[in-house]
């Protein structure tokens, strides 16, 4: 969409140098990374490379003990998750983002449902939050029939769309997906990626975590790799193949050694 | 290894596919009955009402139903309350004795302190969502479970409400209600009957009040939302900002109230009140609750199925006596109810969760 993005001039979120401490724990150090609106910026790694970390700095649960956030090209800074939600800063995580039990147009609007008010009473306008809810998942490609049926019938796939239309529908410009396919099948992984390339059409600039450089490519505007707490590289699309994306998440020598060792194992077999 | 998954068209912008579970289109009548949590009860409660009423002569006249709606309507009230509760993740194991408790505090105001009835009434109501406060207070800032808090609270109350009787009467009763001013009019509200000759109890009215008030309040309300919520998964609900602590709170002092007017109910019924009063009833209202459709483990439930609950206990006290069983046997009546629910309970649960859990 607007996919004329400068680098990092009028990014919709940027950070510039982000490092935070836990004691003597460096969890990230020095790393920078931006999202335009309509992109999707893919931030990979390994177990314990700062996802998690670097996540929670976005979202307002931590704060970076260096570096700045610019929001548009003006400094902000977070002071609680409450604050990144206000200012447009959406986070889904993977497994807390719905209740099961219940329907869908409830967990829609859990937290903010619309109300009508007839004299002092507040009632919940129950045809408009379904009609509503209907409309917004329609718009990523969900056409649900039957707006009382328990989030938890629904697959992990479709729970995911659920959180991600509810996030866009109450305002979210940034979108931070927390490994959003890593419990998730093949098939239902691809629905999940199609859900980021909805989103992502629709103006909003999307983070998507993950470890998984398969799932990251064929969405991706820019990866950023995380390795130990570091920066490891940070490449736009087209700058980058995705056997290059593989063997760099992987950390390049390492997975040659690896395959090395794994490949010369059935030969140990036979020779017995 | 995953490369199906990257048949994603990237760089265009693809129409929107409707990718509609085969599962979505389809929502049978049964699916549908399935996902209301009284039904179980309100299936119940027509049997037992059909045996007892062929079996035996009084159960099914007018006369035996004001019988049995008194006894559902005093279980009913914090039924109610409990299963709002127990639909927001946790449980009151104080709610029966404060139905002692509150009695005994409204008669000790009116007899030795020497108030009127109304004001003692309106300070026991405040006493009592104090003491609600309290245990939502202890269960949201130390996060130990509700089970524990309200049992160290049952016991706290039970040992108060023996000691002070005792130290201020000289005996576990505290008598004499019925002398005090304003009397009258609180007994017609909150005690008497109506339909005479039938003398149906006035507490059936507040019953059938307080459940259409709280059905209402699930059904239709932004913290009725909240409630479902809140139970059935806190950690989502407090991230798409629902306030979580507040609704328990809000919860438990909704509870200890509800228990607290059917104490103050019963106190102007019998002028008195025993120091004993309400203990063991925490169990009915929880078994109301349950069969009512009631999860034990929150997020799922019903108002109306808890009051069906407590109309299937009312109905099965009454009808042991009428059929001149021994009454004990009302006990063996309850943990069966109890077992049967939990297992319905539990299978409807697992259709409605879907395969994830």
């Amino acid at each position: 969409m607007t996919a004329t993005q400068t680098d990092g001039n009028h990014a919709l979120l940027e950070v510039r140098g982000v490092s935070k401490y836990f004691g003597n724990v460096i969890a990230i150090k020095d790393v920078s990374a931006a999202v335009g609106a309509g992109e999707v910026t893919c931030v990979l790694g390994d177990n314990g490379a700062g996802k998690s970390t670097f996540i929670k700095i976005l979202s307002g649960v931590h704060k970076q003990d260096e570096g700045e956030l610019y929001m548009n090209g003006d400094k902000v800074s977070f002071a609680s998750p409450r604050d990144a939600r206000e200012r447009g800063i959406a986070t889904v995580f993977q497994d807390l983002a719905t209740v099961p039990l219940m329907s869908i147009w409830r967990n829609f609007f859990l937290g903010s449902e619309p109300e009508k008010k007839i004299g002092p009473f507040g009632f919940l306008d129950v045809n408009s939050a379904k009609r509503i809810m209907r409309e917004e998942l329609k718009k990523m490609g969900i056409d649900v029939r039957d707006p009382d049926q328990p989030v938890g019938t629904l697959s992990g796939g479709e729970r995911q769309a659920v959180a991600i239309s509810r996030a866009i529908y109450f305002g979210a410009k940034v979108l931070i997906l927390d490994e959003p396919t890593s419990a998730l099948g093949v098939k239902q992984s691809g629905i999940v990626l199609r859900y980021i390339a909805q989103a992502r059409d629709r103006g909003v600039g999307v983070i998507f975590i993950s470890h998984n450089p398969h799932h990251a490519y064929p969405v991706g505007d820019r990866f950023v790799i995380l390795n130990r707490g570091h920066l490891q590289g940070s490449w736009k699309r087209g700058e980058i193949s995705r056997d290059e994306l593989v063997r760099m998440m992987a950390g390049g020598a390492e997975l040659d050694q690896l395959t090395h060792e794994l490949e010369r194992a059935p030969e140990v077999q036979t020779t017995q | 290894m995953s490369d199906q998954a990257t048949t994603v068209p990237a760089p265009t912008p693809p129409a929107p596919v409707s990718v509609v579970d085969e599962r979505l289109a389809h929502v049978s009548l049964l699916t549908k009955l399935l996902r209301r949590p009284e039904l179980g009860a309100l299936m119940a409660a027509t049997v037992i009402g059909i045996f007892f009423g062929v079996t035996t002569s009084e159960f099914g006249t007018l006369d035996g139903a004001a019988n049995w709606t008194d006894v559902a309507s005093t279980l009913g009230i914090p039924a109610v309350a409990v299963a709002l509760l127990m639909i927001g993740g946790e449980f009151d194991l104080s709610a029966g004795v404060m139905t002692g408790s509150s009695g005994l505090f409204m008669g000790i105001l009116a007899t030795e302190v020497g108030m009127s009835i109304w004001p003692a009434i309106l300070l026991t109501l405040v006493a009592a969502a104090m003491v609600g406060f309290i245990n939502g207070y202890m269960v949201v800032r130390t996060k130990l479970p509700s089970f524990i808090v309200t049992l160290a609270t049952f016991f706290v109350l039970q040992g108060v409400n023996l000691g002070v009787t005792k130290a201020i009467t000289g005996t576990v009763r505290v008598a004499g209600i019925g002398d005090v001013s304003g009397y009258d009019s609180a007994f017609k509200v909150l005690g008497g009957s109506f339909w005479s000759p039938h003398d149906f109890r006035v507490t059936v009215l507040w019953w059938i009040a307080i459940t259409a008030i709280a059905t209402w309040v699930l059904a239709r309300t932004r913290v009725g939302n909240w409630i479902f919520g809140v139970g059935g998964d806190q950690v989502a609900a407090r991230n798409v900002g629902v306030p979580v602590s507040r609704v328990k709170i809000a919860l438990f002092m909704t509870t200890a109230t509800a228990s607290a007017l059917v104490g103050i109910m019963i106190a102007l019924r019998l002028a008195s009140v025993q120091a004993g009063q309400g203990i063991g009833d925490e169990f009915n209202y929880i078994i109301a609750a349950v069969v009512g459709g009631c999860l034990l483990t929150g997020g799922f439930g019903s108002a109306f199925g808890a009051a069906i609950g407590a109309l299937i206990i009312g109905m099965a006290f009454i009808g042991i006596q009428f059929e001149g069983w021994n009454t004990d046997w009302r006990f063996l009546f309850l943990g069966v109810i109890l077992l049967l629910a939990v297992l319905i309970n539990n299978f409807v649960r697992r259709s409605a969760e879907g395969a994830r859990r």
